[in-house]
């Protein structure tokens, strides 16, 4: 409709400007997620994610040795530099960079700016210059060299650390293997049941076909909540109790509605010609449906299999209920939502990295299968 | 057994129980119980094919029947007993609920997000819709806006803390009050107004699955109607609002419907960012209290929500005989 009336060009920029800060709003969350999962611990506490290209002030500490000190008119000297203390290595791996401030005190480690002249408790002097020189004048030898605190700015720094702890260190490997575990015969299994269920539905006569299409669409909204208790009870009495098998019937259950529904709805909409062809020709139902109806419904299979996949793979309400809370069982939600969010509730990389392993699975799904995802939501929603 | 492997087994066994069962099924119906020879071949046929449809549902029926119809008659049932399960207590564990303020306030802010929540999603979903119809990047736009649908919940929780955390060097709000010399401030302590910050997460999952199916009803709106109303002189907020929304309301409730429906069930929001404190919880989570504590109050709970469904159900029901006529 470009060509008729209604729009011109000074709105049509106001649009694509309206659309991209929608979608940077969208974006910019998740990008932030993102960019923390490579940021150094340090780095994460002293600056936000915005900032991660940019240098950051960071405090150190360091221990002065006392090994050779110096005797100048009647006062001990200690001289040496402050980025060269091995441990800081990792920081300032050429060993240079610059002091902004520096303290004596923990409580303090920026108290005085570089180059400036400091009194030491003890008595005598102290000073850190800019390129993190020191030099200390005391009366006496010192048997026990002051710690040094300084600020000094770092450069930006990314790091697989923390894809390394979480991976390797905070059992989100099982977690992740648990996860799969739990999704793909979920995924599976209610796909054939419904399959048969909806051809039924959809092409064979029978008294209270409208009714049991009701019941499904009834079924389609009824709270999760309520099966969880009965459901339970039922498991714990047959021997099920918490358990991957108990989980597995759970989701298969709960996925079923949507399955049938959705399934039907695509399969009544098949060419009739094809199927009364195919039973003049002496086909038998279980026939059709084998040869015919399955290959001719994928799309609607496939968008029925990622909705399930991605609602299996993210559900924690389930997971919390029907398996076990031990680590062994944890899948990742539960892992981060129960484990991670309390032990390590301060360390924001940490969690970071443990969301964004939990979401990568599904993101690439979505990516690469958004049309059959789209066709089954129409299909679901609009008539 | 490690867990892979008894997956791993249970696809073979599941799947393959499932052909089996279904092949194996019609074989003992047409060889062996009604056979399509003999005398009586003719009323055989007809008999198969009126036990045949049963066939095809039984297993799909006694899931549903077991997973959804049942917990809504055994949860009342157990509702009606207290914490032991062994004394009926009648409406009891209701009354205790409703004099609890806690159970008061989840009541309200459920209200709250049934009545904010979709409201606020299909609006921008909508409005997204529209902007992107003719834009030419339009399909990317939307592609990007509907990626947090594939993000779980627990997961849109920790990206939200990355907006809404307290320390100013992580949580953009206060980073952006920082920079104006504001104090930081914990954003989800706020009374009343915390509640909307968890709301805003549903609405950043849910805007895309609204935008997707609202786009697709732009798209088949009849063009004559809009040219027509442009020749008479429309604007465009006219041709919007008098033109096309009348066209796509149908659509639009069905959106609004879904994720009202949606909104009732979801607990993880409020778990994982406030766990229910400072005056957050709604219903699903609230429930969670009660599970594995108290199984008499959870499911009075859940019962309630299943009350707060039931128009909806209703409607839903009355549409699709509708549709099926």
């Amino acid at each position: 409709m470009d060509n008729i009336a209604g729009q011109n060009s000074s709105s049509k920029v106001l649009v694509n400007i309206t659309v991209l800060i929608l979608v940077l709003l969208w974006l910019l969350p998740t990008i932030g997620l993102f960019v923390s999962s490579f940021r150094d611990r340090d780095q994460i506490s002293n600056s936000g994610w915005w900032q991660a290209p940019m240098s950051v002030d960071l405090n150190f500490r360091t221990r002065v040795a006392t090994d050779n000190p110096r005797e100048e008119n009647g006062v001990f000297v200690l001289e040496g530099n402050v980025f060269a203390d091995p441990s800081l290595t990792s920081n300032f791996p050429d060993g240079a960079g610059t002091v902004a401030a520096y303290g004596t005190r923990a409580v303090a480690p920026a108290e005085f700016a570089a180059g400036e002249v400091s009194e030491l408790r003890g008595g005598g002097t102290l000073v850190v210059a800019r390129d993190g020189s020191f030099r200390i004048e005391t009366p006496e030898a010192l048997d026990r060299g002051p710690t040094l605190y300084f600020e000094a700015r770092t450069p930006p720094k990314f790091t697989l650390n923390n894809y390394r702890t979480v991976l390797f260190a905070d059992g989100m490997d099982r977690a992740f293997i648990n996860t799969l575990t739990v999704t793909i015969p979920a995924t599976i299994i209610p796909i054939l049941i419904a399959a048969f269920a909806a051809y039924a539905l959809a092409w064979m006569d029978f008294p209270g076909r409208g009714l049991l299409i009701a019941a499904v669409v009834g079924l389609l909204v009824v709270p999760l909540q309520l099966a969880l208790v009965p459901l339970l009870t039922l498991h714990t009495n047959i021997g099920i109790g918490q358990s991957f098998l108990g989980i597995w019937l759970a989701h298969t259950g709960f996925g079923l509605p949507l399955a049938v529904y959705l399934l039907r709805n695509y399969m009544v909409g098949l060419p009739r010609d094809i199927i009364e062809s195919a039973k003049v020709d002496g086909a038998t139902d279980f026939q059709i449906f084998v040869r015919i109806i399955l290959p001719l419904s994928f799309p609607a299979l496939a968008s029925f299999a990622i909705f399930q996949f991605l609602w299996t793979w993210n559900d924690l309400l389930v997971a919390k209920v029907f398996l076990p809370s031990s680590s062994e069982a944890q899948v990742m939600t539960v892992k981060i939502a129960d484990d991670l969010l309390g032990s390590r509730g301060g360390d924001w990389g940490i969690l970071a990295t443990a969301a964004f392993i939990s979401i990568a699975v599904p993101l690439l799904v979505f990516f690469t299968m958004q049309r059959y995802l789209v066709r089954g939501l129409l299909a679901g929603s609009v008539k | 057994m490690s867990p892979v492997l008894q997956g791993i087994l249970t696809i073979i066994i599941g799947v393959g129980g499932c052909v089996g069962y279904f092949y194996f099924s019609n074989i003992l119906l047409d060889k062996v119980i009604f056979p399509a020879k003999g005398p009586q071949a003719g009323r055989n046929i007809n008999r198969a094919n009126q036990v045949r449809p049963w066939l095809f549902l039984f297993p799909a029926m006694f899931a549903l029947g077991l997973y959804l119809a049942y917990p809504v008659v055994g949860s009342f049932w157990r509702s009606l007993f207290d914490r032991s399960g062994n004394n009926f207590i009648g409406l009891g564990n209701y009354f205790d609920l409703f004099n609890e303020s806690t159970f008061r306030t989840a009541v309200f802010n459920n209200l709250l997000w049934v009545l904010f929540v979709p409201a606020a999603a299909t609006f921008f979903g909508l409005l997204i819709a529209q902007l992107t119809d003719r834009l030419r990047w339009g399909n990317i736009a939307k592609s990007l806006i509907f990626m947090p649908m594939a993000i779980s919940f627990v997961g849109a929780s920790l990206i939200w803390r990355f907006v809404y955390s307290a320390n100013p060097d992580i949580g953009i709000i206060n980073a952006i009050r920082d920079s104006m010399g504001m104090a930081a401030l914990d954003p989800l302590q706020v009374p009343f107004w915390n509640n909307f910050l968890l709301m805003f997460i549903l609405v950043w999952i849910q805007t895309g699955f609204a935008m997707v199916i609202l786009s697709a009803a732009l798209r088949g709106i009849p063009e004559e109607t809009i040219e027509a109303a442009i020749i008479d002189g429309a604007n465009p907020f006219q041709v919007f609002f008098k033109i096309k929304v009348p066209q796509i309301m149908g659509t639009i409730i069905v959106v609004w419907t879904t994720i009202t429906i949606l909104t009732l069930k979801v607990f993880d929001i409020v778990y994982t960012m406030t766990g229910g404190n400072f005056g957050t919880h709604i219903l699903p989570s609230y429930m969670m209290t009660y599970m594995f504590r108290d199984d008499g109050r959870a499911t009075a709970v859940a019962f309630v929500i299943m009350i707060l469904v039931l128009p909806v159900m209703i409607s839903n029901i009355r549409q699709a005989r509708k549709e099926m006529r």
